[in-house]
């Protein structure tokens, strides 16, 4: 039953967000929660690399952005957004495939895995960013080079170019892959391949030694983080029907690991909470104009850092037990 | 199929020009429990790890139950069904007891059946009490024997264990060599041990590893008394202590 109960709890938010919210808030508050979840499920992708896999990844970015360009491409020239939903999946997981095969399979270390993920970030931004001007299109889209794609076409129900979402309907698909992210990550994490998976993270070399080849773990779990990140740049794109190189810089990468590292690395709820927090107060603090935002995040990720590395959520849980455990003493 | 589960012919490896092991040739027969001795640095251990696919030798050959090891990752090596004891004791630290050993008997069988395979090696190792807790909070001799719980759940048919009693209480090294011998009872075994009155518990045959070569191989009674065996010993304590 207690095993059941994040999923189901999670379920049962997330039902009542995607019908609730979208009734009793106006639309720029919506628009505001809107880019939160989807952000969220980019903190989520990381939270699983991160902090199930144990691989540190500093372009996480790369696949979100490849994303946002896959979905805008696609959907310009075929026009069917069911299509371009899964193609915004699939093209960043099997960029992430490729990339990690060389890496994981060359055994390139830690560190040197921070660098190249994060230089390929920085490529993918250099290269959309001079792709300006009518020579360079995919079929029928123009990349536009640093102006990005405009009038993306949104979301519609398959089958239907003519009914694409509003955004009360687009909030709720977002809040219901959100759900599904989360819902579908803990299935993953409790199966045969989320145990070995968190068994390397805490030790490779026996895992290794027990006949798992921890190469094909990671991979594994990196595609299907790159697929996660996929959809959210694809939900991102649907978000202001706009992407541009942006998505692919090295502030959107810094952001996602911010976010995980305040929410609690080795969580799936932590990353969330993390997103909705972080991203709240760099907004507010927009609103205030009293002091440089990312000042204050700064701060912020050295404060957590210095103080409450695990994160927010598994000092919440630390919390909780404490509680409970007092009230059980408590009672005669 | 040979009748040798591990069969080990002109084996070197060569790190940087110092020859860690040279020319070693090794046998050991279906279910069989072989000691390793030899001072430090006698490359014992480097010799588990060419077994185990963690270097790879730069002469010689490695057939571990008829199959050669030429090329194989450790993983491979351990899917023929060679479980290794390191020297450190390395277990899933962040996980339960019950966790480690699972990941291991999981490996080899499925859901009703691995978990019968927990229990099972569980109780061989009297680490029942224990499943629950993390691996990481237990002493170091308790460590050591979820170590060789992982290692027995995935039922290997060759277990290499490097200085399974080291750091150990007395008592608990007397519950070590029991469990190595019905450890014994259901595969092959290589210990590598220095503490000589656990040799003398658990050992039946002996091989003296000595500059990265074979310095004799015997009976655990003859290997105790050999003058050579001593001198390398003796030598290299004496040296170390003076």
């Amino acid at each position: 039953m207690l095993k059941h109960l994040p999923s189901s709890a999670s379920l049962i938010l997330g039902l009542g967000a995607m019908f609730l919210v979208p009734t009793f808030v106006e639309t720029f508050t919506l628009m505001e929660v809107m880019v939160y979840v989807i952000m969220s499920i980019l903190a989520l992708s990381l939270g699983l690399v991160w902090g199930y896999g144990g691989i540190l990844c500093f372009g996480q970015a790369a696949f979100f952005g490849l994303g946002s360009y896959t979905y805008a491409i696609a959907m310009l020239n075929f026009g069917e957004s069911s299509f371009a939903l899964l193609l915004a999946i699939a093209v960043p997981a099997l960029f992430a495939g490729a990339l990690g095969y060389f890496m994981f399979f060359g055994r390139i270390s830690d560190v040197y895995l921070g660098v190249i993920t994060l230089t390929v970030t920085l490529i993918l931004f250099n290269l959309v960013n001079s792709t300006s001007g009518g020579r360079f299109h995919i079929g029928s889209a123009p990349l536009g080079g640093f102006n990005g794609i405009p009038s993306i076409p949104t979301l519609h129900v398959p089958g239907f170019p003519e009914r694409t979402l509003d955004a009360q309907a687009l909030f709720a698909v977002c809040v219901a892959f959100l759900t599904a992210v989360y819902i579908g990550l803990r299935l993953v994490l409790a199966s045969h391949f989320g145990r070995v998976l968190v068994a390397i993270r805490e030790n490779e070399k026996r895992a290794d030694l027990l006949g798992y080849d921890s190469r094909k773990y990671k991979l594994g779990a990196f595609v299907l983080g790159g697929g996660i990140a996929g959809l959210a740049g694809c939900l991102f794109a649907n978000w202001g029907a706009f992407t541009s190189p942006t998505v692919f810089s090295l502030a959107q990468s810094a952001q996602v690991i911010i976010w995980v590292i305040v929410g609690g690395v080795g969580t799936l709820f932590g990353p969330i909470v993390g997103c909705f927090i972080v991203q709240w107060l760099t907004s507010y603090l927009g609103t205030l104009s009293l002091i440089n935002p990312n000042l204050v995040l700064g701060l912020v990720l050295i404060l957590f850092v210095l103080l409450l590395p695990k994160g927010i959520v598994p000092l919440l849980q630390k919390g909780a037990l404490l509680a409970v455990g007092s009230l059980r003493r408590t009672r005669p | 199929m040979s009748a040798n589960i591990v069969e080990a012919v002109g084996l070197g490896v060569t790190f940087g020009g110092v020859h860690a092991l040279k020319n070693v040739d090794f046998r050991l027969a279906e279910g069989e429990l072989r000691c390793l001795i030899g001072p430090n640095g006698a490359g014992k251990s480097t010799f588990f790890k060419l077994l185990t696919g963690q270097y790879s030798p730069t002469r010689g050959s490695v057939t571990i139950r008829g199959h050669s090891t030429r090329g194989l990752q450790s993983h491979q090596i351990a899917q023929l069904g060679v479980g290794i004891k390191t020297q450190v004791p390395s277990v899933f630290n962040g996980l339960s007891v019950e966790e480690n050993v699972w990941l291991s008997a999981r490996r080899t069988a499925k859901g009703v059946a691995a978990s019968k395979a927990v229990t099972d090696t569980l109780d061989m190792t009297g680490l029942g009490h224990l499943a629950t807790l993390q691996a990481g909070v237990l002493s170091h001799g308790q460590r050591q024997w979820v170590e060789l719980a992982v290692v027995m759940a995935s039922r290997p048919a060759l277990v290499l264990l490097d200085e399974p009693a080291a750091g150990m209480s007395d008592e608990e090294v007397m519950r070590t060599a029991k469990l190595i011998g019905a450890i014994n009872q259901r595969c092959a075994l290589v210990v590598v041990e220095h503490d000589m009155e656990f040799i003398k518990m658990i050992a039946r045959k002996v091989t003296v590893f000595n500059r990265g070569e074979v310095l004799l191989e015997d009976t655990v009674e003859r290997v105790l008394v050999d003058e050579r065996v001593r001198d390398v010993y003796l030598g290299r304590e004496l040296a170390m202590k003076g």
